[in-house]
Protein backbone atom coordinates (compact mmCIF):
# COMPACT_ATOMS: atom_id res chain seq x y z
CA UNK A 1 0.00 0.00 0.00
CA UNK A 2 2.59 2.29 0.52
CA UNK A 3 5.73 3.04 -1.54
CA UNK A 4 9.51 2.04 -0.51
CA UNK A 5 10.25 5.50 0.67
CA UNK A 6 7.22 5.69 2.88
CA UNK A 7 8.34 2.83 4.17
CA UNK A 8 11.87 3.50 4.87
CA UNK A 9 10.45 7.09 6.33
CA UNK A 10 8.20 5.32 9.04
CA UNK A 11 10.77 2.49 9.63
CA UNK A 12 13.34 5.02 10.34
CA UNK A 13 11.82 8.04 10.60
CA UNK A 14 14.84 11.49 10.78
CA UNK A 15 14.46 13.96 13.23
CA UNK A 16 12.54 12.06 15.85
CA UNK A 17 13.04 13.96 18.88
CA UNK A 18 11.91 17.10 20.99
CA UNK A 19 14.33 20.81 20.99
CA UNK A 20 14.40 22.38 24.12
CA UNK A 21 13.79 25.71 23.98
CA UNK A 22 12.99 25.74 20.22
CA UNK A 23 12.69 29.26 18.22
CA UNK A 24 9.14 27.89 16.88
CA UNK A 25 7.24 24.81 17.82
CA UNK A 26 3.68 23.66 15.94
CA UNK A 27 1.40 21.40 16.68
CA UNK A 28 -1.57 20.09 14.11
CA UNK A 29 -4.03 17.64 13.60
CA UNK A 30 -6.46 16.31 16.39
CA UNK A 31 -6.26 13.08 17.95
CA UNK A 32 -9.94 12.88 17.28
CA UNK A 33 -9.25 12.03 13.54
CA UNK A 34 -5.98 10.42 14.32
CA UNK A 35 -3.46 12.17 14.07
CA UNK A 36 -0.85 14.66 15.29
CA UNK A 37 1.67 15.96 14.41
CA UNK A 38 4.32 18.35 16.22
CA UNK A 39 7.82 20.14 14.95
CA UNK A 40 10.26 21.78 16.58
CA UNK A 41 12.51 24.31 14.77
CA UNK A 42 15.64 25.65 16.10
CA UNK A 43 16.24 28.78 13.58
CA UNK A 44 19.44 31.44 13.90
CA UNK A 45 20.11 34.64 13.41
CA UNK A 46 19.72 34.88 9.96
CA UNK A 47 17.05 32.82 9.17
CA UNK A 48 18.37 29.42 8.65
CA UNK A 49 16.68 26.59 9.92
CA UNK A 50 19.59 24.68 12.40
CA UNK A 51 17.76 22.08 13.41
CA UNK A 52 14.35 20.44 13.26
CA UNK A 53 12.22 17.68 15.48
CA UNK A 54 9.13 16.21 15.17
CA UNK A 55 7.17 14.07 17.43
CA UNK A 56 3.83 12.56 15.40
CA UNK A 57 0.85 10.46 16.33
CA UNK A 58 -0.61 8.69 13.75
CA UNK A 59 -0.86 6.20 10.87
CA UNK A 60 2.37 5.11 8.73
CA UNK A 61 2.09 7.92 6.25
CA UNK A 62 2.00 10.55 9.20
CA UNK A 63 4.87 9.19 10.59
CA UNK A 64 6.54 9.61 7.26
CA UNK A 65 5.33 12.49 5.67
CA UNK A 66 6.22 14.15 9.47
CA UNK A 67 9.87 12.61 8.82
CA UNK A 68 10.57 14.06 4.88
CA UNK A 69 9.03 17.15 5.76
CA UNK A 70 11.42 17.67 8.37
CA UNK A 71 14.10 16.27 5.60
CA UNK A 72 13.99 19.09 3.30
CA UNK A 73 13.12 22.35 5.65
CA UNK A 74 16.59 21.19 7.43
CA UNK A 75 18.87 23.80 6.82
CA UNK A 76 16.79 25.66 4.61
CA UNK A 77 15.83 29.43 5.38
CA UNK A 78 12.27 30.10 6.53
CA UNK A 79 11.30 32.10 3.35
CA UNK A 80 12.83 28.37 1.47
CA UNK A 81 10.97 26.67 4.28
CA UNK A 82 7.95 27.98 3.89
CA UNK A 83 7.71 26.84 -0.14
CA UNK A 84 7.81 23.26 0.89
CA UNK A 85 4.15 22.05 0.15
CA UNK A 86 2.44 19.13 0.88
CA UNK A 87 2.98 18.39 -3.06
CA UNK A 88 6.69 18.70 -1.99
CA UNK A 89 5.98 16.29 0.63
CA UNK A 90 4.28 13.58 -1.46
CA UNK A 91 6.21 13.87 -4.39
CA UNK A 92 10.14 13.68 -2.39
CA UNK A 93 8.21 9.79 -0.92
CA UNK A 94 6.97 8.61 -4.10
CA UNK A 95 3.48 9.32 -3.77
CA UNK A 96 0.79 8.20 -1.29
CA UNK A 97 -2.48 6.49 -1.21
CA UNK A 98 -5.23 8.90 -2.06
CA UNK A 99 -6.53 8.45 1.50
CA UNK A 100 -3.95 9.46 2.73
CA UNK A 101 -3.24 13.05 1.11
CA UNK A 102 -4.26 14.67 4.23
CA UNK A 103 -1.26 13.15 5.97
CA UNK A 104 1.25 15.65 3.60
CA UNK A 105 -1.22 18.17 4.10
CA UNK A 106 -0.80 18.18 7.96
CA UNK A 107 2.88 18.11 7.49
CA UNK A 108 2.52 20.91 5.39
CA UNK A 109 0.72 22.38 8.24
CA UNK A 110 3.19 21.54 11.01
CA UNK A 111 5.90 23.45 9.26
CA UNK A 112 3.37 26.59 9.00
CA UNK A 113 2.70 26.31 12.22
CA UNK A 114 6.18 26.18 13.76
CA UNK A 115 6.66 28.83 11.77
CA UNK A 116 4.35 31.13 13.16
CA UNK A 117 5.17 30.16 16.42
CA UNK A 118 8.97 31.60 15.82
CA UNK A 119 7.11 34.71 14.11
CA UNK A 120 4.99 35.74 16.93
CA UNK A 121 7.76 35.28 19.30
CA UNK A 122 10.47 37.52 17.49
CA UNK A 123 7.58 39.96 16.46
CA UNK A 124 8.06 39.54 12.88
CA UNK A 125 5.81 39.07 9.40
CA UNK A 126 6.94 36.28 7.89
CA UNK A 127 5.33 36.82 4.51
CA UNK A 128 3.02 34.57 2.95
CA UNK A 129 2.25 33.13 5.83
CA UNK A 130 -0.98 32.46 7.25
CA UNK A 131 -1.86 31.69 10.79
CA UNK A 132 -2.40 27.86 10.21
CA UNK A 133 -5.60 25.77 10.83
CA UNK A 134 -5.19 23.91 14.13
CA UNK A 135 -7.57 21.57 13.66
CA UNK A 136 -7.07 19.89 9.66
CA UNK A 137 -9.80 17.28 9.87
CA UNK A 138 -12.51 20.05 9.74
CA UNK A 139 -10.37 21.13 6.37
CA UNK A 140 -10.30 17.92 4.72
CA UNK A 141 -14.20 17.79 5.26
CA UNK A 142 -14.88 20.80 3.41
CA UNK A 143 -12.79 20.07 0.33
CA UNK A 144 -14.49 16.84 0.26
CA UNK A 145 -18.16 18.52 0.06
CA UNK B 1 12.00 -16.66 5.90
CA UNK B 2 9.98 -15.06 8.56
CA UNK B 3 7.04 -17.68 9.98
CA UNK B 4 3.41 -16.10 9.20
CA UNK B 5 1.47 -15.56 12.85
CA UNK B 6 -1.98 -15.48 11.54
CA UNK B 7 -4.18 -13.39 14.26
CA UNK B 8 -6.78 -11.84 11.90
CA UNK B 9 -9.37 -14.99 12.04
CA UNK B 10 -12.13 -12.69 13.10
CA UNK B 11 -11.60 -11.44 9.55
CA UNK B 12 -11.60 -14.74 7.81
CA UNK B 13 -9.90 -18.03 8.62
CA UNK B 14 -8.26 -20.60 6.29
CA UNK B 15 -10.54 -23.41 4.70
CA UNK B 16 -9.28 -26.55 6.75
CA UNK B 17 -7.81 -29.56 4.34
CA UNK B 18 -10.33 -31.79 5.68
CA UNK B 19 -13.24 -29.04 4.26
CA UNK B 20 -11.40 -28.72 1.25
CA UNK B 21 -11.22 -32.57 0.40
CA UNK B 22 -14.84 -32.64 1.00
CA UNK B 23 -15.20 -29.62 -1.44
CA UNK B 24 -12.73 -30.79 -4.51
CA UNK B 25 -15.40 -33.65 -6.09
CA UNK B 26 -18.14 -31.36 -6.80
CA UNK B 27 -15.66 -29.01 -8.55
CA UNK B 28 -14.90 -32.03 -11.45
CA UNK B 29 -16.29 -35.25 -10.42
CA UNK B 30 -20.00 -34.82 -9.14
CA UNK B 31 -20.52 -31.36 -10.97
CA UNK B 32 -24.22 -31.59 -12.03
CA UNK B 33 -26.72 -29.38 -11.12
CA UNK B 34 -28.47 -30.88 -7.93
CA UNK B 35 -32.00 -29.22 -8.88
CA UNK B 36 -31.52 -31.71 -12.49
CA UNK B 37 -33.81 -35.06 -12.75
CA UNK B 38 -31.19 -37.46 -13.67
CA UNK B 39 -29.17 -39.58 -11.78
CA UNK B 40 -26.06 -38.04 -12.13
CA UNK B 41 -27.40 -35.12 -10.33
CA UNK B 42 -27.29 -37.54 -7.35
CA UNK B 43 -24.54 -37.30 -6.07
CA UNK B 44 -24.70 -33.26 -5.45
CA UNK B 45 -28.45 -33.58 -4.67
CA UNK B 46 -27.31 -35.80 -1.56
CA UNK B 47 -24.05 -34.11 -0.50
CA UNK B 48 -26.04 -30.38 -0.39
CA UNK B 49 -28.87 -32.55 1.70
CA UNK B 50 -26.04 -33.60 3.78
CA UNK B 51 -24.68 -30.20 4.92
CA UNK B 52 -27.99 -28.63 5.28
CA UNK B 53 -28.70 -31.57 8.52
CA UNK B 54 -24.52 -30.66 9.42
CA UNK B 55 -25.19 -27.10 9.48
CA UNK B 56 -28.38 -27.44 11.14
CA UNK B 57 -27.00 -29.98 13.80
CA UNK B 58 -25.08 -26.97 15.16
CA UNK B 59 -27.53 -25.17 15.99
CA UNK B 60 -29.83 -27.73 17.27
CA UNK B 61 -32.30 -26.72 14.24
CA UNK B 62 -34.35 -28.63 11.91
CA UNK B 63 -32.65 -28.92 8.31
CA UNK B 64 -35.65 -27.79 6.46
CA UNK B 65 -34.84 -24.35 7.93
CA UNK B 66 -31.36 -24.25 6.96
CA UNK B 67 -31.31 -22.24 4.41
CA UNK B 68 -27.80 -21.51 2.09
CA UNK B 69 -26.94 -18.33 1.05
CA UNK B 70 -23.76 -16.18 -0.16
CA UNK B 71 -22.40 -15.22 3.18
CA UNK B 72 -23.08 -13.37 5.93
CA UNK B 73 -24.05 -10.04 4.90
CA UNK B 74 -26.32 -11.71 2.49
CA UNK B 75 -28.30 -13.53 5.30
CA UNK B 76 -28.49 -10.15 7.45
CA UNK B 77 -29.80 -8.34 4.77
CA UNK B 78 -32.20 -11.13 3.64
CA UNK B 79 -33.31 -11.39 7.50
CA UNK B 80 -34.15 -7.39 8.14
CA UNK B 81 -35.50 -6.63 4.74
CA UNK B 82 -37.50 -9.29 4.20
CA UNK B 83 -39.11 -9.63 7.56
CA UNK B 84 -39.23 -5.71 7.41
CA UNK B 85 -41.59 -6.41 4.27
CA UNK B 86 -43.29 -9.57 5.20
CA UNK B 87 -44.91 -8.17 8.27
CA UNK B 88 -45.10 -4.23 7.62
CA UNK B 89 -48.95 -4.46 8.21
CA UNK B 90 -48.23 -5.37 11.69
CA UNK B 91 -45.77 -2.47 11.92
CA UNK B 92 -42.32 -0.73 10.87
CA UNK B 93 -40.23 -0.71 13.72
CA UNK B 94 -37.04 -2.55 14.09
CA UNK B 95 -34.62 -2.76 17.46
CA UNK B 96 -31.05 -3.56 17.37
CA UNK B 97 -27.89 -2.29 19.00
CA UNK B 98 -25.13 0.31 18.19
CA UNK B 99 -22.12 -2.20 17.81
CA UNK B 100 -24.25 -4.10 14.80
CA UNK B 101 -22.04 -5.10 12.14
CA UNK B 102 -22.59 -2.73 9.27
CA UNK B 103 -24.49 -4.99 7.16
CA UNK B 104 -27.06 -4.99 9.80
CA UNK B 105 -26.68 -1.00 10.35
CA UNK B 106 -26.36 -0.17 6.97
CA UNK B 107 -29.43 -2.17 5.90
CA UNK B 108 -31.19 -0.66 9.20
CA UNK B 109 -30.27 3.14 7.36
CA UNK B 110 -32.01 1.48 4.52
CA UNK B 111 -35.24 0.55 5.92
CA UNK B 112 -35.37 4.11 7.30
CA UNK B 113 -35.36 5.46 4.42
CA UNK B 114 -38.14 3.40 3.08
CA UNK B 115 -39.78 4.42 5.94
CA UNK B 116 -38.87 2.21 9.14
CA UNK B 117 -38.34 3.39 12.25
CA UNK B 118 -35.19 1.87 14.17
CA UNK B 119 -33.86 1.85 17.67
CA UNK B 120 -30.21 1.56 18.17
CA UNK B 121 -29.76 -0.18 21.95
CA UNK B 122 -26.69 1.64 23.94
CA UNK B 123 -24.31 -1.09 25.18
CA UNK B 124 -22.54 -0.43 28.41
CA UNK B 125 -18.61 -0.27 28.91
CA UNK B 126 -18.00 -4.06 27.85
CA UNK B 127 -20.31 -3.79 24.80
CA UNK B 128 -23.34 -5.92 25.91
CA UNK B 129 -26.53 -4.39 25.83
CA UNK B 130 -29.27 -3.90 29.06
CA UNK B 131 -31.91 -6.38 29.12
CA UNK B 132 -34.29 -3.22 30.76
CA UNK B 133 -33.56 -0.53 27.86
CA UNK B 134 -34.43 -3.59 25.08
CA UNK B 135 -37.52 -3.86 26.85
CA UNK B 136 -38.25 -0.25 27.10
CA UNK B 137 -38.20 0.02 23.39
CA UNK B 138 -40.60 -2.21 22.56
CA UNK B 139 -43.81 -0.59 21.58
CA UNK B 140 -47.04 -2.46 19.87
CA UNK B 141 -45.77 -1.27 16.61
CA UNK B 142 -42.11 -3.82 16.39
CA UNK B 143 -41.95 -6.30 14.38
CA UNK B 144 -38.34 -7.55 14.77
CA UNK B 145 -34.95 -7.51 17.33
CA UNK B 146 -31.84 -8.22 15.81
CA UNK B 147 -28.76 -8.50 18.23
CA UNK B 148 -25.06 -10.06 17.40
CA UNK B 149 -24.53 -13.04 19.17
CA UNK B 150 -21.41 -11.73 19.62
CA UNK B 151 -19.49 -8.68 18.78
CA UNK B 152 -16.85 -8.78 15.70
CA UNK B 153 -14.60 -6.56 17.11
CA UNK B 154 -14.12 -6.87 21.11
CA UNK B 155 -15.70 -10.37 21.25
CA UNK B 156 -18.64 -9.47 23.79
CA UNK B 157 -20.92 -12.14 23.94
CA UNK B 158 -24.57 -10.97 24.08
CA UNK B 159 -27.21 -12.62 26.20
CA UNK B 160 -28.85 -14.04 23.54
CA UNK B 161 -31.42 -15.94 25.41
CA UNK B 162 -32.75 -13.47 27.27
CA UNK B 163 -33.32 -11.60 24.39
CA UNK B 164 -35.16 -14.31 23.03
CA UNK B 165 -37.61 -14.67 26.06
CA UNK B 166 -37.78 -11.31 25.87
CA UNK B 167 -38.51 -11.03 22.31
CA UNK B 168 -40.96 -13.88 22.24
CA UNK B 169 -43.19 -12.41 25.55
CA UNK B 170 -43.75 -9.44 23.45
CA UNK B 171 -45.11 -11.35 20.65
CA UNK B 172 -41.52 -10.33 18.33
CA UNK B 173 -39.12 -12.09 15.91
CA UNK B 174 -35.69 -12.44 17.13
CA UNK B 175 -32.96 -12.46 14.67
CA UNK B 176 -29.17 -12.72 16.01
CA UNK B 177 -26.03 -12.29 13.81
CA UNK B 178 -24.08 -15.00 14.71
CA UNK B 179 -21.58 -14.33 11.95
CA UNK B 180 -18.84 -14.71 14.99
CA UNK B 181 -19.99 -17.08 17.32
CA UNK B 182 -21.39 -19.76 14.81
CA UNK B 183 -18.85 -22.44 15.30
CA UNK B 184 -16.98 -20.67 18.55
CA UNK B 185 -19.38 -21.21 20.90
CA UNK B 186 -22.74 -23.57 21.77
CA UNK B 187 -25.78 -22.36 20.13
CA UNK B 188 -29.24 -23.73 20.41
CA UNK B 189 -32.32 -21.95 18.57
CA UNK B 190 -35.09 -24.04 20.44
CA UNK B 191 -32.77 -22.90 24.26
CA UNK B 192 -32.40 -19.06 23.13
CA UNK B 193 -35.48 -18.56 21.31
CA UNK B 194 -34.26 -17.35 18.13
CA UNK B 195 -36.35 -16.92 15.12
CA UNK B 196 -33.75 -16.48 12.45
CA UNK B 197 -29.92 -16.61 12.22
CA UNK B 198 -27.00 -15.09 10.28
CA UNK B 199 -24.00 -17.48 9.54
CA UNK B 200 -20.98 -17.43 7.34
CA UNK B 201 -18.81 -20.15 6.18
CA UNK B 202 -15.39 -18.37 6.26
CA UNK B 203 -15.40 -17.80 9.99
CA UNK B 204 -14.87 -21.27 10.94
CA UNK B 205 -12.71 -22.96 8.38
CA UNK B 206 -15.45 -22.81 5.61
CA UNK B 207 -15.26 -21.39 2.12
CA UNK B 208 -15.87 -18.00 1.34
CA UNK B 209 -18.80 -16.94 -0.35
CA UNK B 210 -21.04 -19.39 1.49
CA UNK B 211 -23.33 -18.57 4.31
CA UNK B 212 -26.74 -19.41 6.22
CA UNK B 213 -30.24 -17.75 7.13
CA UNK B 214 -31.70 -20.10 9.77
CA UNK B 215 -35.50 -19.28 9.40
CA UNK B 216 -37.50 -21.32 12.54
CA UNK B 217 -40.97 -22.35 10.80
CA UNK B 218 -43.75 -20.14 10.64
CA UNK B 219 -41.73 -17.29 10.44
CA UNK B 220 -42.98 -15.10 7.34
CA UNK B 221 -40.52 -13.87 5.28
CA UNK B 222 -40.33 -12.89 1.83
CA UNK B 223 -37.84 -14.36 -1.10
CA UNK B 224 -35.00 -12.79 -1.16
CA UNK B 225 -33.31 -13.56 -4.77
CA UNK B 226 -36.50 -14.12 -7.17
CA UNK B 227 -35.72 -16.94 -10.04
CA UNK B 228 -35.80 -20.52 -9.92
CA UNK B 229 -36.95 -22.95 -6.98
CA UNK B 230 -33.36 -23.80 -5.62
CA UNK B 231 -33.84 -23.40 -1.67
CA UNK B 232 -37.18 -24.01 -1.43
CA UNK B 233 -38.21 -20.78 -3.81
CA UNK B 234 -36.87 -18.32 -1.42
CA UNK B 235 -33.67 -18.10 -2.45
CA UNK B 236 -33.17 -18.85 -5.93
CA UNK B 237 -30.02 -19.48 -8.14
CA UNK B 238 -28.05 -22.39 -8.99
CA UNK B 239 -26.95 -24.29 -5.83
CA UNK B 240 -23.08 -23.94 -4.92
CA UNK B 241 -22.77 -27.17 -4.23
CA UNK B 242 -19.35 -27.12 -3.28
CA UNK B 243 -19.75 -24.44 -1.10
CA UNK B 244 -22.72 -25.59 0.65
CA UNK B 245 -20.89 -28.81 1.28
CA UNK B 246 -17.97 -26.76 2.64
CA UNK B 247 -20.06 -24.80 4.87
CA UNK B 248 -21.38 -27.88 6.11
CA UNK B 249 -18.35 -29.83 6.81
CA UNK B 250 -16.51 -27.27 8.74
CA UNK B 251 -19.82 -26.82 10.61
CA UNK B 252 -19.52 -30.84 11.36
CA UNK B 253 -16.12 -30.30 12.27
CA UNK B 254 -16.39 -27.12 14.41
CA UNK B 255 -19.17 -28.80 16.47
CA UNK B 256 -16.98 -31.95 16.95
CA UNK B 257 -13.78 -29.74 18.25
CA UNK B 258 -15.78 -26.87 19.91
CA UNK B 259 -14.80 -27.55 23.80
CA UNK B 260 -11.22 -29.00 23.05
CA UNK B 261 -10.66 -26.43 20.60
CA UNK B 262 -12.32 -23.10 22.22
CA UNK B 263 -10.63 -24.53 26.08
CA UNK B 264 -7.14 -24.37 24.47
CA UNK B 265 -7.80 -20.61 22.78
CA UNK B 266 -9.56 -19.00 26.01
CA UNK B 267 -6.13 -20.40 27.40
CA UNK B 268 -4.12 -18.62 25.48
CA UNK B 269 -6.22 -15.37 24.93
CA UNK B 270 -6.21 -14.75 28.69
CA UNK B 271 -2.42 -15.42 28.66
CA UNK B 272 -1.94 -12.39 26.18
CA UNK B 273 -4.30 -10.51 28.22
CA UNK B 274 -2.46 -11.12 31.32
CA UNK B 275 0.87 -10.52 29.52
CA UNK B 276 0.06 -7.17 27.75
CA UNK B 277 -2.11 -5.86 30.58
CA UNK B 278 0.58 -6.28 33.35
CA UNK B 279 3.58 -6.22 30.89
CA UNK B 280 2.77 -2.27 29.55
CA UNK B 281 1.19 0.56 30.71
CA UNK B 282 -1.52 2.13 29.46
CA UNK B 283 -3.78 -0.35 28.21
CA UNK B 284 -6.64 -1.33 28.42
CA UNK B 285 -9.03 -4.60 27.22
CA UNK B 286 -11.83 -3.81 25.35
CA UNK B 287 -15.00 -5.99 26.02
CA UNK B 288 -16.41 -8.17 28.30
CA UNK B 289 -13.46 -9.99 30.31
CA UNK B 290 -15.38 -13.76 30.25
CA UNK B 291 -18.50 -12.94 28.59
CA UNK B 292 -16.33 -13.30 25.28
CA UNK B 293 -15.29 -15.55 22.22
CA UNK B 294 -12.61 -17.76 22.86
CA UNK B 295 -10.40 -16.29 20.24
CA UNK B 296 -10.68 -12.66 20.54
CA UNK B 297 -8.19 -9.95 22.30
CA UNK B 298 -8.86 -6.03 21.84
CA UNK B 299 -6.73 -3.99 23.60
CA UNK B 300 -6.43 -0.37 23.33
CA UNK B 301 -3.06 1.22 23.61
CA UNK B 302 -3.27 4.84 24.75
CA UNK B 303 -0.99 7.35 22.65
CA UNK B 304 -0.64 4.93 19.65
CA UNK B 305 -2.27 4.82 16.68
CA UNK B 306 -3.50 1.56 15.29
CA UNK B 307 -2.25 1.76 11.85
CA UNK B 308 1.15 2.51 13.04
CA UNK B 309 1.11 -0.76 15.20
CA UNK B 310 -0.30 -3.08 12.57
CA UNK B 311 2.67 -1.85 10.17
CA UNK B 312 5.17 -2.75 12.48
CA UNK B 313 3.22 -6.42 13.25
CA UNK B 314 3.25 -6.83 9.69
CA UNK B 315 6.91 -6.77 9.20
CA UNK B 316 7.31 -9.17 12.22
CA UNK B 317 5.38 -11.22 10.36
CA UNK B 318 2.10 -11.06 12.43
CA UNK B 319 -1.23 -10.13 10.59
CA UNK B 320 -3.34 -8.17 13.09
CA UNK B 321 -6.41 -5.57 12.33
CA UNK B 322 -7.62 -2.09 14.27
CA UNK B 323 -10.46 0.29 14.59
CA UNK B 324 -8.63 3.36 14.11
CA UNK B 325 -9.63 5.45 11.39
CA UNK B 326 -6.95 4.91 9.23
CA UNK B 327 -7.30 1.50 8.45
CA UNK B 328 -10.86 2.12 7.65
CA UNK B 329 -9.79 5.18 4.90
CA UNK B 330 -12.79 7.34 6.74
CA UNK B 331 -11.83 10.17 9.67
CA UNK B 332 -13.98 7.74 12.13
CA UNK B 333 -12.38 5.21 14.79
CA UNK B 334 -14.34 1.95 15.21
CA UNK B 335 -18.04 2.62 15.86
CA UNK B 336 -18.41 -0.19 18.82
CA UNK B 337 -15.69 1.17 20.17
CA UNK B 338 -17.08 4.91 20.55
CA UNK B 339 -20.14 2.40 21.42
CA UNK B 340 -18.25 1.45 24.57
CA UNK B 341 -17.52 4.99 25.26
CA UNK B 342 -14.17 5.31 24.75
CA UNK B 343 -12.69 8.46 23.52
CA UNK B 344 -11.77 8.76 19.74
CA UNK B 345 -7.48 9.29 20.69
CA UNK B 346 -8.08 6.37 22.94
CA UNK B 347 -10.05 4.19 19.68
CA UNK B 348 -7.92 4.98 17.64
CA UNK B 349 -5.23 2.96 18.95
CA UNK B 350 -7.11 -0.20 19.11
CA UNK B 351 -5.59 -3.59 18.43
CA UNK B 352 -7.70 -6.96 17.80
CA UNK B 353 -5.91 -10.27 17.76
CA UNK B 354 -8.21 -13.13 17.09
CA UNK B 355 -6.71 -16.57 17.38
CA UNK B 356 -7.12 -20.04 15.73
CA UNK B 357 -6.33 -23.64 16.69
CA UNK B 358 -3.36 -23.37 14.87
CA UNK B 359 -2.60 -20.51 17.35
CA UNK B 360 0.67 -21.45 19.73
CA UNK B 361 1.88 -20.32 23.33
CA UNK B 362 5.20 -19.73 21.80
CA UNK B 363 3.17 -17.03 18.72
CA UNK B 364 1.31 -15.20 21.56
CA UNK B 365 4.64 -14.93 23.77
CA UNK B 366 6.23 -13.79 20.76
CA UNK B 367 3.55 -11.13 20.12
CA UNK B 368 3.28 -9.86 23.18
CA UNK B 369 7.18 -9.63 23.50
CA UNK B 370 6.93 -7.95 20.26
CA UNK B 371 4.00 -5.68 21.53
CA UNK B 372 6.15 -4.44 24.41
CA UNK B 373 9.14 -3.11 22.28
CA UNK B 374 6.23 -1.51 19.61
CA UNK B 375 4.54 0.64 22.44
CA UNK B 376 8.12 1.82 23.72
CA UNK B 377 8.90 3.01 20.02
CA UNK B 378 5.38 4.53 19.12
CA UNK B 379 5.29 6.50 22.36
CA UNK B 380 8.57 7.31 22.08
CA UNK B 381 7.80 9.60 19.14
CA UNK B 382 3.57 10.70 20.32
CA UNK B 383 3.70 14.09 20.59
CA UNK B 384 0.44 12.91 23.03
CA UNK B 385 2.71 10.96 25.49
CA UNK B 386 4.83 13.77 25.46
CA UNK B 387 2.74 16.21 26.99
CA UNK B 388 1.31 13.44 29.04
CA UNK B 389 4.57 12.85 30.76
CA UNK B 390 5.03 16.59 31.17
CA UNK B 391 1.21 16.71 32.51
CA UNK B 392 2.20 14.45 35.51
CA UNK B 393 5.35 16.42 36.40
Amino acid sequence: MYSEKVMDHFNNPRNVGEIENPSGVGTVGNAKCGDIMRMYFDIDGQGVIRDVKFKTFGCGAAVATSSMATELVKGKTVKEALEVTNKAVMEALDGLPPVKVHCSLLAEEAIHAALWDYAQKNHIVIEGLEEPVHDIAEKVEYEEY
Amino acid sequence: MKKLIYLDNAATTQVSEEVLNEMLPFFRQSYSNPSAVYSFAGEGKKAAGNARQQAAGLIGANAEEIYFTGGGSESDNWALKATAEAYSSKGKHIITSKIEHHAILHTCEYLEKQGYEVTYLDVDGEGKISLEELKAAIRPDTILISVMAANNEIGTIEPVAEIGKIAHENGVLFHTDAVQAYGHIPINVDDMGIDMLSASGHKFNGPKGTGILYIRKGVKIRSFIHGGAQERGRRAGTSNVPGIVGFGKAAEIAGETMEERTRKEITLRDHLIERVLSEIPYVRLNGHKTDRLPNNVNFCFRFIEGESLLILLDQLGVCASSGSACTSGSLDPSHVLLAIGLPHEIAHGSLRITLSEETTLEDIDFVADELKKIAVRLRGMSPLYEDFLKNQK
